[in-house]
């Protein structure tokens, strides 16, 4: 083996690997095919250097963190010595020490980075005593569960939400042996500024913070003959649930994800893709009678509830601008509710909406008090496609072996339109596709309206139709999103339309979704779901004669009166001056947020 | 007896922290001396005026409550009137600090889990290191420091101050 060392190289374990603008030593590491483990090394954050895993012994500097060492050509650089082994092996054990070790019934338990480097570094025996009492759960949120027990200090969680979402919902208080991540004053995680985007949870390496499971209320309600169990699937889930199963990144399991609904129970499974297209005539008539008046422009989409109780909480100023239209998730819940139980001769409590999201905060929304009616809500349980794929495990199903079924008529019939939603940029696509045809007067072809389709958190695109011209912007991340809103608020920035998704490249990367090590995972989806758009026959929301057929029979004119009882919300803000404010006893805002979920 | 006047809030909303705000031009920057002068006034950090800090400089709560919690120096939670501070360093306790600490706990009826008394007048605190050990064992109460200190000698210092409280 050759080791010179020429001018653009580093020397790693005794080979030369040329240095290509890698932004640390860590990422050149791994880019020669040595996958150092690491705890607190994320691509899309800071570097914070606290795990002390990815430590490497550079000739005449001596130990330091691949992470936090700019790649400097002509360094040499060794990942094994006796020595570093030692290093990383104790400071695992100490990990293990400071963690409850309750790894069997553990949320995270198959997908355990701290498991998986244990193991890595064939960890037997911790030599170090705990020396924490157990803390316990917090189940203040309705999205997530924080385990203090489990928590390795690592911080992605802390990143991810101060830098890519600007909130800092969570951060770390105390310090030492005490140190902990924790929210505000040591509150619940559901009683602050949290937005139950659960990224934080996707990031998580353990079980310290996880999806809030649902899985055993529908396990009830589909083993309880009074009860009709109704399933609704989001577009980005039939694109990730595959990779529970081992399949790759990106295919469309749709077929097999109906049948083993129906396997499960379900008495009808239908697809969020079709609300999703309600929603798009919806929010077009709101968006062009917007655009025509000059009123409350730019429009902000609403599907995204992380995005929603942001706005609630740091833009209530703009809370007027955002679209009225619910949620694709909370529409077809609506009109199940309201239709369901007449057609089958039940009452509104048999029927039970189970709804299967890429997302965490689709649980939080489904349980805003607003979307009830007598108590009993629209949508009664939210799994996440993890747990769908926990359910289909616990079952025995042998999922690649299934047959594929087809989605229920009508609720199951969607454009590409619909399925393209839980893409960034998908319903201001989905928006466009039908807008264009309104405001032209006659179709205009779908390929010419993907402008808003990107990889990068902040776009702007603009279309003209005749004499009409339509800016839009999309964003996703929080933070971005609170820049923008920050240009369009002093006056830098004129758009008509602004598509928010708090996930990076919307759904597709919810925290629902399965976690994978596969940094592309994300991409796959999105190519696959527009694949999936251009497999259907139609494209286009207005085409979706069931869509059409449901404002005949229920929902009267599209943007009426009837439509806007079934199909639209409001919205409240959630910025109190301060609980020290003189009116906050009598506050309306605060007496309508106390009926939100106290679990 | 007098209780020491609570620190409320609710009557005067926020006055006091706004002239320290103010004092500090809003800059985020200045939060660790902006919490120290909050602390000095209300002598504790209250919940709601970091939170109503935290709104004001743009900072998230848990920031603040980060920062709040990372020094010794800060307290969230009301500390009495007097504030009793054993020091528990390497020196201090080589040279039997703990007996000491002991001794004032039970003088006062206290404990590792409450730290204040029910009236708010007594503080009990452990520090590590106070800087002064060639007097070591060493306790401080309120800013006076007294050295070479025994568990009888410190509950005479706790007595002499209960005496103080009852005359006034
Ligand atoms: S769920 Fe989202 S908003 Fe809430 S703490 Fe996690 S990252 Fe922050
Ligand atoms: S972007 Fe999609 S998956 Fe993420 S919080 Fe919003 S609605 Fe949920
Ligand atoms: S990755 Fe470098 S210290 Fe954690």
């Amino acid at each position: 083996m050759k080791t010179t060392v020429t001018a653009n190289t580093i020397q790693i374990d005794g080979r030369a690997v040329p240095v290509n603008g890698e932004r640390n030593l860590l990422e050149l590491i791994r880019k020669s095919g040595i996958e150092l483990p690491t705890f607190c090394y994320h691509s899309d954050l800071s570097v914070y250097g606290a795990c002390r895993l990815c430590l490497v012994d550079i000739q005449g500097r001596g130990i330091q963190g691949a992470c936090s060492t700019p790649a400097e050509a002509g360094l040499v650089v060794r990942t094994q010595t006796e020595e570093l082994r030692d290093i990383r092996r104790i400071a695992v054990e100490l990990l293990l020490a400071n963690h409850d070790q309750q790894c069997p019934t553990c949320p995270k338990s198959a997908s355990c980075r701290l498991q998986g480097i244990a193991r890595q570094l064939g960890i037997r025996h911790v030599r170090f005593r705990p020396v924490h009492a157990p803390e316990p759960l917090d189940e203040s949120s309705v999205s997530l569960v924080r385990d203090p027990n489990k928590c390795v200090l690592c911080g992605d969680c802390v990143r991810f939400c101060g830098e890519i979402q600007g909130i800092g919902a969570i951060d770390f208080a105390y310090r030492g042996h005490e140190a902990a991540v924790l929210p505000a004053f040591g509150k619940g995680l559901g009683e602050g500024e949290c937005v139950n985007c659960g990224q934080c949870a996707a990031l998580c390496p353990t079980g310290a913070l996880s999806p809030r499971p649902e899985t055993n209320d529908v396990w009830r309600a589909l083993h309880d003959a009074t009860k009709t169990v109704v399933v609704q699937v989001a577009p980005a889930v039939r694109v990730a649930l595959g990779e529970a199963f081992g399949m790759m990144p990106g295919t469309d399991t749709s077929g097999r994800l109906v049948a083993a609904l129906k396997r499960l129970g379900a008495a009808r499974v239908y697809d969020t893709a079709f609300s999703a297209d309600l929603t798009v005539l919806e929010e077009t008539h709101e968006f062009l009678e917007r655009k025509a008046s000059g009123e409350r422009l730019p429009l902000f989409t609403s599907c995204c509830p992380a995005w929603v109780k942001f706005a609630e909480q740091f833009a209530p100023d703009l809370l007027p601008n955002l679209s009225t239209c619910k949620s694709p998730q909370q529409m077809l819940g609506a009109l199940c509710k309201d239709t369901l139980p007449a057609e089958l001769g039940l009452a509104r409590e048999q029927v039970v909406m189970v709804s299967v999201m890429p997302c965490t905060a689709k649980k939080f929304e489904a349980k805003r008090p607003e979307f009830k009616v007598g108590g009993n809500p629209d949508v009664d349980h939210v799994i996440t496609t993890q747990e769908l794929a926990h359910m289909i495990e616990e079952a025995g199903l042998q999922f690649d072996e299934l047959e594929p079924e087809s989605f229920d008529l009508p609720m199951g019939f969607k454009t590409g339109a619909g399925v393209i939603f839980g893409n960034s940029g998908g319903v201001s696509e989905a928006v466009l596709r039908h807008a264009s045809e309104v405001v032209a007067g006659h179709p205009v072809p779908v390929s010419e309206l993907c402008m808003t389709r990107g990889e990068e958190g902040m776009r702007f695109a603009s279309v003209e139709i005749g004499d009409v011209v339509l800016k839009l912007a999309v964003v996703y991340g929080l933070r971005q999103a609170r820049t923008l809103v920050n240009r369009i608020r002093n006056g830098e920035l004129a758009v008509d339309l602004v598509e928010v998704m708090a996930c990076p490249g919307g759904c597709v990367g919810g925290a629902g979704q399965p976690v994978t090590a596969d940094g592309q995972a994300r991409r796959q989806r999105t190519r696959s779901l527009y694949e999936v758009d251009k497999r259907l026959d139609l494209h286009k929301s207005q085409d979706n004669h069931y869509v059409r057929e449901s404002y005949r029979r229920h929902l009267g004119d599209i943007g009426g009166p009837r439509a806007h009882q079934v199909l639209h919300t409001h919205y409240a803000s959630r910025r109190c001056a301060s609980e020290g404010c003189a009116a906050h006893a009598t506050c309306p805002q605060v007496a309508l947020r106390s009926e939100e979920p106290a679990i | 007896m007098i209780a020491p006047a609570e620190p409320s809030v609710e009557a005067e909303p926020m006055l006091k922290v706004r002239e320290i705000l103010d004092r500090h031009d809003h800059r985020a920057s200045r939060l660790v001396p902006i919490l120290q002068a909050v602390q000095e006034s209300y002598r504790y950090l209250p919940a709601e005026v970091l939170t109503y800090v935290a709104q004001e400089l743009d900072v998230p709560a848990a920031r603040v409550f980060g920062v709040a919690t990372f020094y010794a120096h800060f307290a969230i939670v009301p500390k009495g009137k007097h504030v009793i501070r054993l020091c528990d360093g390497t020196a201090c306790h080589v040279k039997a600090s703990m007996p000491i600490l002991d001794a004032i706990r039970s003088r006062l009826g206290l404990s590792e889990q409450q730290a204040t008394t029910p009236d708010m007048l007594f503080t009990v605190e452990t520090v590590a290191c106070l800087g002064a050990c060639g007097l070591a064992p060493v306790v401080v109460v309120d800013e006076a420091v007294h050295g070479q200190m025994t568990p009888e000698g410190a509950v005479e210092l706790v007595e002499r101050l209960m005496a103080q409280e009852a005359s006034t």
